[in-house]
């Protein structure tokens, strides 16, 4: 589905992904974990067209995405839950989602969209007319999820979803994660939190500072002893 | 009918009896200023409250009103057709600054800053340009011989400017109306809260914020020129430079930038306090009556930052809240 060949990128002189390759199958969930300044970030702001390619070449579904600004991505059936929720604050929960539904295509969709983003996540109905920078860490993040779902993607980008959030609230969002799954979206997911990720997740990449150093299946990538060492500290 | 539509219909309704009330020239006066002045800030805030905060709406009046009177004075281009170029010409100097602003992501207080530069680079061009525009002292359209000419936008009664002022003040908001109800302001309101996190869901952060600072720059260059024609006389100091764009600044922050009505009563609150401290303190204290304006700003900003319209809505909702 989504298709990453050699892509390099970075700010100004700075470098931060080097040939970076990997790739997604439909109905996959894949992680792609490493360390703080690996680079994980910067991949999927590539992928969204935020920051320009400089390298490589990037296809979904077979269509290129190289030269594609970034808000045209998002017709292409990807959508990126950015990194600490990024919502608009002072909007409503329900004035988010329906931004998250901007596109022409997927207003016309919006009254269906938004019942499943309200049956799927239940208190974001209760809160609807409530202004989305006055919920807790966990809540901005159901909602982040609902505006990303709001546009009908295929694939769902999520950046460090469990990050700044407390370990109760984690857990909560990790079973978020699972509950997308089991919905059948693809998702390809960036994490620092190696071990609670890999137990949701099908595959990962392991990135360090900046290029793919390992790849596997998660229970592999688990077991192995490189990733328990450096990342789990066992 | 809803609320945005119904209270600007009754308010120009009575706007439009005053002269039949047999009310003086100085009231309609004050009238056609508030309207006009009104507008402009009606126009501003179109982009202001969206966290474009513009110091260079200075420049666009500036342009509206010089480039109007220049073009019937060197050319005897009637207004009906140098109003529309003058626009033009607005649209395009914001175009040409703005767009940089927007690829290179000047927001904030550096938009402001930018901005700035361009009210000073305006004003001092037309201080420099004296041979053309007069200088500092100032411009007047010619006169046509009887006062009164529809072709050269001139009309010897107050009356008639209060039907025009009244006429472009409607204008004003029902564009603001337009905006606001589309799906325009979700777009400008995410984008001043994150830009990326805009573009993620599919909305052209560039176009949109473009279309909206060139909305705002093309009205106000129409209130300047209609501004000019109604006092008959301009002057770098009153349509144009960084005070004007002060003044703006200022009175929208006054009476309220995020609803509809309040650069109005903004419009409404300055002027009739600059008249009254006029009345009250007369020419002696020559600085007195800035430096109360000054003050208040501080004391806007820091206590009632929803603006005078802005606040008594807020206490309206809660009243209501309260009672349900």
């Amino acid at each position: 589905m989504l298709k990453l060949e050699g892509v390099s990128a970075g700010y100004g002189d700075f470098q931060a992904l080097f040939g970076a390759s990997l790739d997604v199958q439909a109905g996959e969930a894949v992680a792609v974990i490493g360390p703080n300044g690996a680079g994980k970030t910067t991949l999927l702001r590539v992928i969204s067209g935020i920051i320009p390619l400089r390298e490589g070449h990037l296809s979904m579904e077979g269509r290129p995405l190289d030269r594609v600004p970034a808000h045209r991505i998002i017709e292409t059936g990807i959508a990126h839950v950015p990194e600490n929720r990024r919502l608009f604050p002072r909007l409503t929960v329900e004035e988010n989602l329906k931004i998250g539904a901007y596109l022409p295509a997927a207003r016309s969709r919006f009254a269906e969209r938004l019942d499943f983003v309200y049956s799927l996540f239940p208190r974001m109905k209760e809160r609807r007319n409530q202004l989305a920078g006055t919920m807790s860490g966990g809540e901005q993040q159901m909602c982040a999820i609902g505006r990303a779902l709001m546009s009908g993607p295929k694939l769902l980008l999520m950046d460090e979803p469990s990050a700044g959030l407390a370990p109760v609230i984690v857990q909560q969002v990790f079973d978020l994660v699972r509950r997308i799954r089991s919905e059948g979206y693809t998702v390809l997911i960036v994490e620092q939190n190696i071990q609670q990720v890999l137990k949701v997740v099908d595959r990962a990449y392991l990135l360090e500072v900046g290029r793919i150093k390992l790849s596997g299946k998660s229970a592999d990538l688990l077991a192995s002893d490189e990733i328990r060492r450096a990342y789990i500290g066992l | 009918m809803q609320r945005d539509v119904i209270a600007p219909l009754v308010i120009a309704a009575l706007v439009a009896l005053a002269p039949f009330a047999g009310q003086t020239d100085y009231f309609i006066h004050i009238l056609v200023q508030i309207l006009l002045w009104g507008f402009i800030y009606t126009a501003w805030s179109l982009m202001g409250r969206f966290g474009l905060v513009s110091l260079g709406h200075g420049a666009f009046m500036g342009i509206g009103a010089y480039v109007t009177v220049l073009l019937w004075n060197f050319f005897e281009l009637t207004p009906w057709i140098g109003m529309p170029i003058a626009v033009a010409a607005a649209v395009a100097l914001a175009a040409i600054v703005g767009w940089p602003c927007v690829r290179l992501r000047i927001v904030g207080h550096y938009f402001a800053l930018v901005t700035l530069a361009l009210t000073a680079v305006v004003a001092l061009s037309i201080v420099g340009l004296r041979d053309i525009t007069g200088g500092s002292l100032g411009l007047t359209p010619n006169r046509e011989a009887a006062g009164t000419s529809i072709y050269a936008f001139q009309f010897a009664s107050k009356t008639v400017f209060l039907y025009v002022a009244l006429v472009l003040w409607l204008i004003g908001l029902f564009v603001w109306r337009a905006v606001d109800r589309g799906m325009g302001r979700y777009a400008l309101q995410a984008i001043s809260s994150d830009e990326d996190a805009s573009a993620s869901v599919g909305i052209n952060v560039g176009v949109e914020k473009i279309r909206i600072i060139l909305l705002s720059a093309g009205l106000t260059a129409l209130g300047g020129a209609v501004f000019g024609q109604y006092q008959m006389y301009i002057n770098p100091e009153t349509v144009s430079g960084i005070g004007v764009s002060l003044q703006i600044v200022f009175a929208v922050v006054a009476g309220g930038m995020f609803v509809q009505l309040g650069p109005t009563v903004g419009a409404a609150f300055t002027l009739i306090l600059a008249e009254t401290l006029r009345i009250l303190i007369g020419n002696e204290y020559h600085a007195a009556d800035t430096t109360i304006y000054g003050l208040m700003l501080v004391l806007f900003i820091i206590f009632m930052p929803k603006g005078i319209l802005g606040a008594v809505f807020a206490g309206l909702e809660r009243a209501k809240a309260k009672a349900a």
